[in-house]
């Protein structure tokens, strides 16, 4: 076997924004395995979601992450909802898919910013965040906040987007197109970018079914999977769009699929503002007195891909149980395909590719080796593990009858 | 002139420190060097290593793990150094302070010199509290 050097990036690094670490295995400039570290971010929110009422728990799945801040709260009312069998109102639905698509605008329009920073475009990544500006001072208008909108309750929303804000609305998404168009002709026509990102990176679509991955990730492979279609929920029925997906699997796939996407959101937020002046006017919420004991289970496609909100009530205010999965989660897996092989200049991009957001996955066991430093075990190992050592004791049973 | 005052003269450059926080501080820092705000002109920098740091931005709840990571850094940091905790959570631990993975807030753990309250705070509050630290 030959040497390898192990390389570490983080816990806090100048390429990241958040705290996680990954050790890249290299023999020369060739990746050859990887290991990822995380729990620099755990909060425990799973536990503490059940010290809280319903309604106080939508500011804590808010605070999950805040660049998916809307599709946690979606995930959480549609598993409530189900729960207790409450259908939402048309407008309570529209402006819900409003604020769900507002925010795949400006976190798509984030992640291709901090690519064009790892590739060492800087223009890029001034642009786009020049042009995600106006997505925000809509946020703060509507909602009255740039992140973290406290827009959703079970049976509907808090707010309302009144019909003067509507013209608003339409101005401002207007301006977004035409600045998304001059961001696309950017970054499709460059030179530079195909070289660096045709062909690295490759997840084929077996990889991705093997996985599990969701989201632009999956759909950047072929693999046209979206909640929005495929388990319907809020105002996506009703309006028209469609799936966009890539064949090569390779980052730049990626990349053209999220600034594509952005092009499906404005127009599901067109046809939904459509609707919004045809419903009545405050007509936002239902009413909903208790939570009956049951479970429900939520689904949102948040930017990265599908947030699974698991609900167990007990006919309290407060949920029994609460199990959150979210879409980095199984992304993040995909390192130990996409990365082995590269060089360790493209595992920069690669990693950056699946667009990960580790304070959304920060849910999982790690345990260490303590003599090496090195052995690492997550719950998974554990769990085969006690298994293994389960049927060890079974065994020994059996022989000793 | 005092020597900190001395020491805080010129272009600040800033160290991030992420604790285990929900990303909306984080972004909105970096909010404050893009062109909307542009910090930059005035020589506000990010910078990669601690050691080239004047000022150490702190954001999120700190939990176990962050809490040895962050008095390293710190320890590491060259002296005089400015500390701001950012949001809700690096001032007081905000809706995580009951968890039990929190480790204190920032100020229990090294020595704050300035608070920056907020949900995120919006970048307009982050330049003035700098602006306001750096008059003091």
């Amino acid at each position: 076997m030959s040497r390898k050097t192990l390389i570490p990036i983080g816990p806090y690094h100048p390429l990241q924004e958040e705290p996680e670490l990954f050790k890249l295995y290299c023999d020369g400039e060739i990746v050859r395995d990887i290991q990822w570290v995380t729990g620099y971010n755990h909060r425990s929110i799973e536990k503490l979601s059940e010290s809280k009422t319903y309604e106080q728990v939508f500011f804590l799945v808010e605070r999950i992450c805040g660049i998916c801040s809307t599709s946690h709260p979606f995930a959480f009312a549609n598993a409530v909802e189900e729960i207790a069998g409450i259908e939402p109102t048309d407008r309570a639905k529209y402006i819900r898919s409003i604020i769900g698509e507002l925010e795949r605008i400006h976190s798509h329009l984030l992640w291709v910013g901090l690519a064009g920073h790892f590739l060492g475009y800087n223009t890029v990544f001034m642009w786009a965040w020049k042009y995600r500006e106006p997505v925000l001072d809509l946020f703060e208008m509507i909602t009255g906040n740039r992140n973290s909108y406290a827009m959703f309750r079970v049976g509907g929303v808090r707010r309302d987007i009144e019909t003067d804000k509507i013209v608003a609305i339409r101005k401002i998404l207007t301006d977004v197109k035409t600045k998304t168009d001059l961001l696309t002709g950017a970054v499709m026509d460059d030179p530079v970018i195909h070289s660096r990102l045709k062909g690295v990176g490759i997840l084929t679509k077996q990889d991705v079914l093997d996985y599990g991955a969701v989201g632009p990730t999956a759909r950047a492979s072929g693999v046209a999977i979206d909640v929005r279609k495929d388990d319907p929920y809020a105002a996506y029925p009703l309006v028209d769009w469609k799936v966009i997906t890539a064949q090569e699997g390779d980052v730049f796939a990626k990349a053209e699929v999220r600034l594509l996407e952005m092009y499906e959101s404005i127009s599901i937020i067109e046809q939904c503002l459509k609707g919004l002046e045809k419903e009545k006017e405050g007509d936002i919420l239902v009413k909903v007195n208790e939570i009956p004991e049951g479970i429900g289970n939520g689904r949102a496609e948040a930017p990265r891909g599908e947030v699974f909100h698991f609900v167990m009530s007990d006919g309290s205010n407060s949920p029994a149980r609460h199990k959150i999965r979210a879409p980095s989660y199984v992304n993040i897996a995909t390192f130990k395909k996409s990365c082995v092989g590269q060089t360790i200049a493209d595992a920069t991009i690669t990693l950056a590719g699946v667009d990960p957001c580790y304070c959304c996955t920060e849910r999982m066991a790690v345990v260490y080796d303590v003599h090496s430093g090195e052995k690492i075990m997550n719950a998974r190992e554990l769990i085969d593990k006690s298994i293994r050592r389960s049927q060890d004791i079974m065994e020994e049973l059996k022989k000793s009858k | 002139m005092g020597f900190k005052s001395y020491c805080f003269k010129k272009s600040l450059w800033v160290f991030h420190f992420g604790g285990a926080s929900c990303n909306n501080c984080d972004i909105e820092i970096l909010d404050c060097l893009t062109p909307r705000h542009d910090l930059e002109r005035f020589g506000i920098l990010l910078v990669g290593s601690i050691r080239h740091a004047d000022v150490l931005l702190v954001n999120g709840s700190i939990n176990h793990h962050d809490r040895e990571r962050l008095i390293e850094i710190y320890n590491q940091a060259p002296k005089p150094i400015l500390v701001v905790a950012i949001g809700a959570c690096g001032c007081t631990g905000g809706l995580f302070a009951e968890s039990i993975t929190f480790a204190g807030p920032v100020d229990k753990v090294i020595p704050v010199d300035a608070y920056i309250p907020g949900c995120p705070p919006k970048p307009e509050a982050i330049i003035a509290g700098i602006v306001k630290l750096v008059n003091k």
